[in-house]
């Protein structure tokens, strides 16, 4: 503990380095000059990557996060820069993302005098942090940044945003540094209550019909290994959500697909006919759920989670087993008898068939000579196989990867859930590759997704970042498109899309690239792609009028699936 | 749909008040009265809030509430939970009262009382729940009130443990 007189900013330096960050996304300006000034000195310690936008600095800390499980560390100036920054930290508060975003802020003495580069951030971010404080003297620095990591991180994750005024980045203190680790108004993991282990591992040994549903709860409490323990010893099929993707290999036998608006036909019909649904990790989000009056009302619901509030917030529990999954489930596997429940897992089986052959056989062999989304995705996967970080934008592109991409290991699937922001790939891909280099990053995106973020590929052209970048490119707004087809008359209102020559672009940021538009070409342009770790661009000329089936249209009950008509 | 009574208690930390407003903003909820002020316990602020809402909602308010990292704990109550009461203060003009003997009578039978008086007006003071301040009101309509107005609810619950204070001393024992 060092009593030497520092400046604000300075401090800042050192208590993310106490608090083990190596890594930040941002974007200098004014009103955190200061800060980056005193980063200069600590180049060897800390690696900023500077994005081109403030939306990218928030989308790469969540895709770095999501993809390491270290907390996200974003770094931006006052202003725009924070307004610029909010998608991401929204984004962040609904997927449940660890986020620490560093604002700079005019001075305290000009607060409230609608002062250059002014904005009210704290008010703006409240909804959407976990926490937001505003720094006005250097001494609080050290406080409020070791009690931003420990909220950021506890519990269920979140964003936290630190205002941090410019005063205060360069006034000296006396610097010395205590990490937080207790709040006493926070309790962030509730306590485990025996009687709801025991009713639990009851209710889930008398079931006939257990069906599970696996959400990002089980991958941010690191409890694959128990889940699997759990699943097996009772032998139990399981659905996951579209932020649950990966924390069971796809191939594992009990694994038997998604749930969802576009998920497999098998979970979500048997959601409807369980007679013991376990929910592990999800909230129960209206894409998984649809119509919640049809909505499981046969099965006695027990509800994993960490925070109290998801308890009965859309669907009652009968047994609601608060705790981190990784205690809670190894908790309850240790009661469960061992079963077998051979008939219940076949009899998804018929549902496998006719998905097979009415949804995924035509997708991943079109009879047309235009190229399908799903045989592109399968490829890719299997080319990898089937061990790369999957990270796609929102839309079409973002619905069939996750259908055809297949899961061998845990952090493989990055994804902007609950608020689907377009743009959110290229960034958050830039972050995954950043946070776990040794693994292929491959991302996939629509053509208008794409171009949301597109001035990140001067990220790329800077640190060299290894993406494999896969564009669908439709000329459309694909999802809203579908939508259009199948619910206004096929009226394409503002949906088509005049593209660039985006390999052009690729070139003119010093990325290699390649653009296909026959089937035979693909197999080729893949392996050139995967060939070695450099930044690459695929953009694959597919199918305009692609349509992602199944679908359960809004409103509906799960039970009532679209196939199409392929 | 019935009345609410929500007592949160937070650390003192500015900010809190709109934190916890926006929760009923988010759901469309009116908040019917609000009282804020420090508790009994130095550091911690005491709300509450009355909610005309169903059950369901202000479990899922509540819980909500308590999310908010300096939120330490909420509450909620039916009416019958709890003790509560309100104070109304009404002016009426001076030469009412003594025209009036009515009014005096008004004021015997509500148990109301005086609290200022001079040549113009008199404030009259009464504490009670919202049905008896507002029946005065309406009685003393008749007569003429230049101004009337009311605080929000304070409450007090009728278990005998205080639940705020064990769960403090739980979290001290954490601690350390």
């Amino acid at each position: 503990m060092s009593k030497e007189l520092i400046s604000g900013a300075e401090a800042l330096m050192r208590s993310l380095i106490h608090e083990e960050v190596d890594t930040m996304f941002g974007y200098p300006g004014g009103a955190i000059m200061p800060v980056y000034d005193a980063l200069h000195d600590h180049q060897d310690k800390i690696k900023h990557v500077l994005v081109r936008h403030e939306q990218g600095a928030t989308h790469a800390a969540q895709g770095y996060a999501r993809v390491s499980g270290k907390t996200g560390v974003v770094l931006v100036t006052s202003g725009p820069a924070a307004t610029n920054a909010i998608t991401g930290i929204a984004d962040a508060m609904i997927d449940s993302t660890p986020m620490v975003v560093i604002i700079g802020q005019v001075g305290a003495a000009l607060l409230g005098t609608d002062a250059f580069q002014e904005t009210d951030v704290v008010s703006i971010t409240q909804p959407i942090t976990k926490w937001s404080y505003q720094v006005r003297q250097a001494e609080d620095i050290p406080w409020a940044i070791a009690r931003a990591f420990y909220i950021a991180r506890e519990g269920r994750p979140g964003p936290v945003v630190i205002d941090f005024a410019k005063n205060a980045q360069i006034a000296k203190f006396e610097y010395t540094y205590k990490k937080c680790n207790f709040i006493r108004s926070f309790v962030p993991v509730p306590e485990i209550d025996p009687w709801a282990i025991d009713a639990a591992a009851a209710l889930i040994n008398s079931a006939k019909k257990p069906f599970a549903l696996i959400g990002q709860g089980v991958i941010l409490a690191n409890a694959e290994n128990e889940l699997n323990t759990f699943l097996e010893k009772a032998d139990i099929p399981a659905g996951w959500t579209l932020l649950g993707s990966s924390a069971m290999p796809t191939e594992h036998r009990l694994n038997k697909g998604m749930l969802g608006m576009h998920g497999n036909i098998g979970p979500n019909i048997k959601t409807n006919e369980c007679d013991v649904l376990i929910a592990i990790g999800m909230r129960f989000d209206d894409r998984v759920t649809s119509d919640l009056n049809t909505y499981a009302r046969q099965a006695r619901v027990i509800h994993f989670d960490i925070d109290p509030a998801e308890i009965n917030k859309n669907v009652k529990a009968e047994v609601a087993v608060l705790g981190s999954a990784k205690q809670t489930l190894a908790l309850v596997a240790e009661k469960l008898k061992p079963a077998k429940h051979t008939e219940w897992i076949e009899s998804f089986t018929e549902y496998e068939k006719t998905e097979l052959e009415k949804v995924i056989e035509p997708e991943l062999n079109p009879a047309s000579h235009e190229i399908s989304m799903g045989e592109v995705i399968r490829k890719i996967s299997e080319a990898t196989d089937n061990k790369a970080v999957l990270v796609t934008d929102v839309g079409q592109n973002q619905m069939m990867a996750s259908r055809y991409f297949k899961f061998t290991q845990t952090r493989s699937m990055i994804t902007s859930g609950g608020l689907g922001t377009m743009g959110f790939g290229l960034p958050a891909a830039i972050g995954a590759k950043i946070g776990a280099p040794e693994r292929t990053v491959c991302l996939f995106s629509g053509d208008g997704g794409m171009q949301m973020t597109i001035q990140e590929l001067g990220t790329i052209l800077q640190e060299g970042t290894g993406v494999k970048m896969i564009i669908l490119n439709n000329n459309f707004l694909g999802m809203v498109r579908q939508w259009q087809e199948l619910f206004f008359n096929d009226r394409y209102s503002e949906t088509h899309m005049m593209n660039p020559d985006f390999i052009m672009i690729a070139k003119a940021y010093g990325i290699k690239g390649r653009a296909v538009s026959q089937r035979e070409e693909l197999d080729d342009a893949i392996a050139e792609m995967l060939s070695d770790d450099k930044p690459y661009l695929l953009e694959v000329k597919v199918e305009t009028k692609g349509m992602v089936y199944p679908m359960i249209p809004t409103g509906s009950s799960i039970s009532n699936i679209m196939l199409g008509d392929k | 749909m019935k009345l609410f009574t929500i007592i949160v208690f937070s650390e003192n930390q500015p900010g809190l008040l709109s934190q916890v407003s926006n929760i009923f903003t988010r759901r469309q909820i009116n908040i019917e009265s609000l009282t804020v002020s420090a508790s009994s316990i130095e550091g911690i602020h005491k709300y509450t809030i009355t909610i005309i809402t169903d059950k369901d909602l202000v479990e899922k308010v509540v819980k909500q509430i308590e999310k908010r990292v300096d939120v330490v704990k909420a509450f909620f109550y039916t009416d019958d939970e709890i003790i509560y009461q309100e104070i109304a203060l009404y002016k009426v003009a001076t030469d009412i009262i003594l025209n009036h003997v009515e009014v005096e009578n008004l004021v015997r039978k509500f148990n109301a009382r005086f609290l200022e008086i001079n040549s113009t007006y008199a404030v009259l003071e009464l504490t009670g729940h919202t049905e008896d301040t507002q029946l005065f009101f309406e009685e003393l309509k008749q007569y003429g009130v230049m101004q009337f107005v009311r605080s929000g609810r304070i409450a007090i619950t009728k278990s005998s443990k205080e639940l705020l204070s064990k769960f403090l001393e739980n979290r001290m024992n954490k601690e350390e």
